[in-house]
């Protein structure tokens, strides 16, 4: 048995020598849920993921690059930290990618430090996340950058009473005191507010119970997936119009499939995004016709974080000239700025979180189309719950 | 299986001959000890097929030997998993009193929940375990407070054990802890069912009324496994928590209770072995199928069950006795 | 405050007889054979994807895909019935169990496949989607039809079972399956085309249920806690039963999330433990 360890030992340590000297592959380890409950938005994050490689070719400072996918399954963060183990131990691999869930994202961050590797968290949007390990990066959002920016702008533009229906879920809580603070604090009033459970699927009762209350505007947040396409139906059916009640809320709520599915009764629906394939640059243009090319659809918000992962990686790589290892990666990754086709984004130095233009749209028929329409927007956004924690240390 | 029955050879040896190790058992758990020689790069995995396994042997309990159908036995493992997730958050890590925590908080909510359980059949009984597991779910994802709602649980640090072996990123400590650990509840068991209190719990299953006739006091019986098979889920709980300091509510779900339950029948019900057995086809399969394809695994999955049910209709592990039983009739 | 209350009972209702669609078929087939088909809601999946593919794809008109969802729907499970579920009969209930959710993971993976893995967006007719103010409270047209067809359903289910041969062979199979073979019925072609009536009846509630609830590829799973609830609560077989609980659970999931938000994922499940532990036969159950 002894002699198997030092037979063991030897393969290892020449593993580790020879990959000095020649310049093996570069791996990344994809983390997502291609099966369950969330898997639209795992492949489409891994469609935009796919499609920047597939345009930069898959070589990057003289090294070849290679993919470990893994299928999470839905929220399973005990799932979650042995593939991030597995990727580490048995496939060897140099950055850790994916994650469109924050619990799995935090699971995963332990890995990320113990383990000194660059993780870049392409969707999962709770601030919290980023600080788990000193070795990751984020190229979506954050949901407080949203909200805060959108509670401003109502206050500011004649909004005065808003009834509040978020998903019970963190993130759906962390929105909700995010636009309620903002809110608030700029003058306006919540004059109702109910939490419904994630696997709610027949929104008619909340409408109605938000209605009766009069106010302004309703504030809605929910994690995507099927229930846009429900509450379009249940505001559809409770009569609430959108000139009369405005419908605050994020990216979400009027995504692509939303909208398609609301036909006309989503116009005047205002949400803030980071990212809508409508949204007017030649970049932007470019990208979605070679999406629409590639996966047949248009790319949403899960794409674009998943696009912009791969760019954040590929310029990494490019500065450290072939580096793989954590501390060379997050260190070029640190301030690094590009045009991405959401605008110009960048990565805060002292956070690790992205820096970008939150957009204000409101969605409008446009030839025929059902388009968000982006009407205002906020430059420079930074994460406000860090923002928070700095000044609070200082 | 022996044919022998008490009639012939006396109460005393008929238990002693049921409780005989036999070859193959020992073959079994030898076998479960060489991932750590020949696929070290699989321990992660070997690890949490054990944790599972533990968790499917300790519905077989009620399942296999008391004929309880359980879609709820998550809750449990689930409880087993934040009692010992919340000691650690407030400064608690031990690792072997973290077992016992977590069993004893779900060993005592399984205790109440059996006087429930042991009067109930059939498609009720189903529902609601399920009803239950699913009310424990619910409130674990409104006390945000306590149980960090659906982030998940953060802040779970595990001590290494006995302030020796810490837990690796290799996971080479969680495999050996959990291997033990499982192997020493297994033995708990086994004695179990092959003891008077398991034969009676056996006849309860066959045919409750006549257990009553020869003065079996039923619910007692039902109410005491039920208990324990709910402290030993706990404990399944806790080690997951403990091996990767990760505790979120898809612990309680019914997605794995009816995972569970799932790789319980695929292994065999009622054989002691059959628990161990389907986790380790069933995540193996999973893991394998999910690397090949990660979007469309679930289909092959799915061949996989319908494939047992057609072909070994006792599960895998009566599949293969009944396989074994062939052959050994062939060679005398 | 009266207002609230109708307009709750008349969602509740609609939302009720969705259920009804999706879950009577499940219920006679458990009464009558005693098979347990986890597989249920796979048929109401399917029958979705053929009105989202017939609209999409084709340019039909709703209504006339409701139909052909039916029968295709029908015409799949008894299919899969005839070659692979009759089978197992006589099987225990968990080879049963494992067998159904081992088709109903194939279905998902195939629906992935087949059309991705996006919520299906299905346009209706503007007349059906709106609503109609009557006493100042909004009803919903489509609810409405909901209802109607629901209802229409039920009737000439019930007047099929009551008053034609065929219903009294059906009902002499759940009643008494080996009584009835003795006396020459055909019990086994009984129950392939009940087998595919219920099925049937799952694809076009799963038709409906798309402007309702949506659609996707994982829905063979998300709707089948709900059509077990309703199954034990209504007792294994009977028709009325099963109307009866759809309906409450319906009324009582809408009333629930109107008036108690906060606990209303706990309503339900407390509401079945303990009428299950009331009557543990279910609501109208005869064994």
């Amino acid at each position: 048995m002894r002699k198997a360890f030092a037979l063991l030992a030897g393969v290892a340590a020449v593993g580790i020598a020879s990959s000095a000297f020649a310049q093996q592959p570069v791996k990344i380890g994809m983390i997502v849920s291609y099966t369950g409950q969330f898997a639209d938005t795992g492949i489409q994050l891994d469609n935009g993921f796919k499609l920047f490689w597939k345009q930069k070719g898959d070589t990057v400072a003289g090294r070849k690059i290679e993919f470990v996918r893994k299928d999470n399954g839905g929220i399973a963060p005990d799932v979650a930290k042995r593939l991030g183990q597995e990727l580490v131990v048995r496939d060897k691999v140099d950055i850790l990618g994916g994650f469109e869930l924050t619990p799995n994202a935090l699971a995963v961050g332990d890995i990320s430090a113990e383990a000194k590797k660059f993780m870049v968290v392409m969707n999962a949007a709770t601030s919290i996340i980023t600080t788990k390990s000193p070795y990751m990066a984020r190229t979506s959002v954050t949901t407080p950058m949203l909200n805060d920016a959108l509670g401003r702008w109502a206050a500011k533009n004649g909004i005065k009473k808003v009834y509040t229906l978020v998903s019970d879920f963190g993130p759906g809580l962390d929105a909700d005191a995010a636009f309620t603070e903002a809110f608030t604090g700029s003058g306006g009033t919540i004059v109702g507010a109910t939490k419904f459970p994630v696997a709610a699927l027949d929104f008619s009762a909340y409408i109605q119970a938000a209605k009766d209350t009069n106010p302004d505007a309703i504030y809605i947040w929910t994690p995507g997936g099927t229930q846009p396409a429900a509450i379009g139906k249940a505001l559809a059916e409770r009569g609430v119009d959108t000139s009369k009640i405005k419908i605050l809320g994020q990216d979400e709520l009027t995504g692509i499939t939303a909208i398609k599915s609301m036909g006309d009764l989503s116009i005047g629906i205002i949400t803030a995004a980071m990212y809508d394939y409508s949204h007017k640059s030649p970049m932007n243009a470019q990208f979605v016709k070679e999406y629409r090319e590639a996966y047949n659809r248009e790319p949403d918000i899960f794409s674009i974080g998943g696009y912009d992962g791969a760019q954040l990686i590929y310029k990494a790589l490019e500065k450290t000239g072939g580096k793989a290892d954590g501390e060379s990666l997050i260190a070029a990754a640190k301030g690094m700025a590009w045009e991405s086709p959401r605008g110009p984004m960048s990565i805060d130095p002292e956070t690790r979180d992205v820096v970008e233009t939150v957009y204000i749209r409101r969605v409008e028929k446009v030839d025929g189309q059902l388009i968000n329409v982006e009407f205002d927007k906020v430059e420079n956004v930074k994460d406000p719950v860090k923002e928070k924690m700095k000044a609070g240390a200082k | 299986m022996s044919l022998a029955t008490p009639a012939d050879i006396g109460p005393t040896e008929f238990l002693a001959a049921r409780a005989r190790w036999r070859p193959v058992e020992i073959v079994f758990w030898l076998a479960a000890i060489t991932p750590y020689f020949i696929a070290a790069d699989y321990l992660q995995l070997a690890g949490q097929i054990l944790i599972t396994g533990l968790f499917a042997l300790s519905l077989d309990l009620i399942l296999g030997y008391a004929g309880i159908v359980s879609l709820g036995h998550a809750a449990f493992f689930g409880l087993g998993a934040y009692a010992t997730g919340i000691a650690s958050k407030h400064g608690w890590g031990e690792p072997l009193t973290g077992l016992l925590i977590g069993g004893l908080v779900a060993g005592v909510v399984g205790f109440g929940a059996s006087f429930i359980v042991a009067r109930f059949r059939g498609l009720a009984l189903i529902m609601i375990t399920l009803g239950l597991d699913q009310i424990v779910a619910e409130a674990a994802n409104s006390m945000g407070w306590l149980t960090g709602g659906a982030d998940g649980l953060q802040g779970v640090k595990t001590w290494p054990i006995l302030g020796l072996f810490r837990f690796d990123l290799y996971g080479v400590t969680a495999y050996w802890y959990a291997l033990i650990v499982t192997f020493l509840f297994f033995l708990l068991v086994r004695r179990m069912v092959n003891s008077p209190f398991g034969l009676s719990l056996q006849g309860i299953r066959e045919n409750s009324t006549r257990m009553l006739a020869i003065g079996a006091r039923n619910h007692a019986h039902v109410r005491t496994v039920f208990t324990i098979a709910a402290f030993i889920a706990g404990v399944a709980g806790a080690l997951l928590t403990e091996t990767t300091e990760t505790v979120s509510l898809e612990t309680l779900s019914f997605q794995r209770s009816a995972d569970v339950l799932v790789m319980l029948i695929l292994g065999g019900v009622g054989q002691l072995y059959g628990g161990l057995v389907g986790a380790l086809i069933y995540m193996v399969a999973r893991d394998q199928f999910s690397d090949i394809n990660p979007q469309y695994w679930y289909f092959w999955i799915g061949l996989l069950l319908v494939a047992v049910v057609v072909f070994l209709p006792n599960g895998i592990v009566g599949g293969v006795k009944k396989l074994g039983g062939l052959l050994g009739r062939r060679g005398t | 405050m009266i207002g609230p209350v109708i307009g709750v009972l008349y969602d509740g209702f609609a939302y009720g007889m969705l259920l009804f669609l999706l879950s009577v078929g499940m219920s006679v087939t458990l009464g009558m054979m005693n098979f347990v088909n986890l597989a249920h809601c796979a048929f109401g999946m399917l029958g979705g994807f053929v009105t989202v593919t017939l609209i999409n794809k084709f340019g039909w008109p709703f209504l006339a895909t409701l139909p052909v969802a039916f029968l295709a729907a029908a015409a799949v499970s008894v299919v899969l019935e005839r070659i692979l579920f009759r089978r197992f009969y006589r099987s225990g209930d968990l080879d049963q169990c494992l067998l159904t959710i081992g088709v109903v993971f194939m279905s998902i993976a195939i629906a992935a496949y087949t059309f991705g893995t996006e919520q299906q967006p299905v346009r209706l007719p503007s007349w059906i989607r709106g609503s109609v103010l009557i006493g100042g409270q909004n009803f919903g047209v489509y609810r409405a039809f909901l209802i109607v067809v629901a209802l229409a359903v039920t009737a000439v289910l019930v007047g099929a079972l009551e008053y034609t041969r065929f219903g009294a062979r059906v009902r002499a199979a759940v009643d008494n399956q080996r009584m009835a073979r003795g006396l020459g019925i055909n019990v086994d072609w009984i129950f392939a085309l009940t087998f595919a009536l219920g099925s049937g009846l799952a694809g076009l509630g799963g038709s409906l249920a798309i402007e309702v609830v949506g659609l996707d590829h994982s829905f063979a799973l998300t709707y089948l806690i709900y059509v077990l609830i309703v199954v034990s609560l209504g007792g294994m077989g009977s028709i009325g039963g099963t109307f009866a609980a759809a309906v409450l659970l319906g009324v009582s999931d809408i009333a629930g999330k109107y008036y108690v938000p906060q606990v209303s994922a706990f309503l339900i499940y407390v509401l079945m433990v303990g009428l299950l532990m009331w009557r543990p036969i279910g609501l109208f159950g005869k064994r």
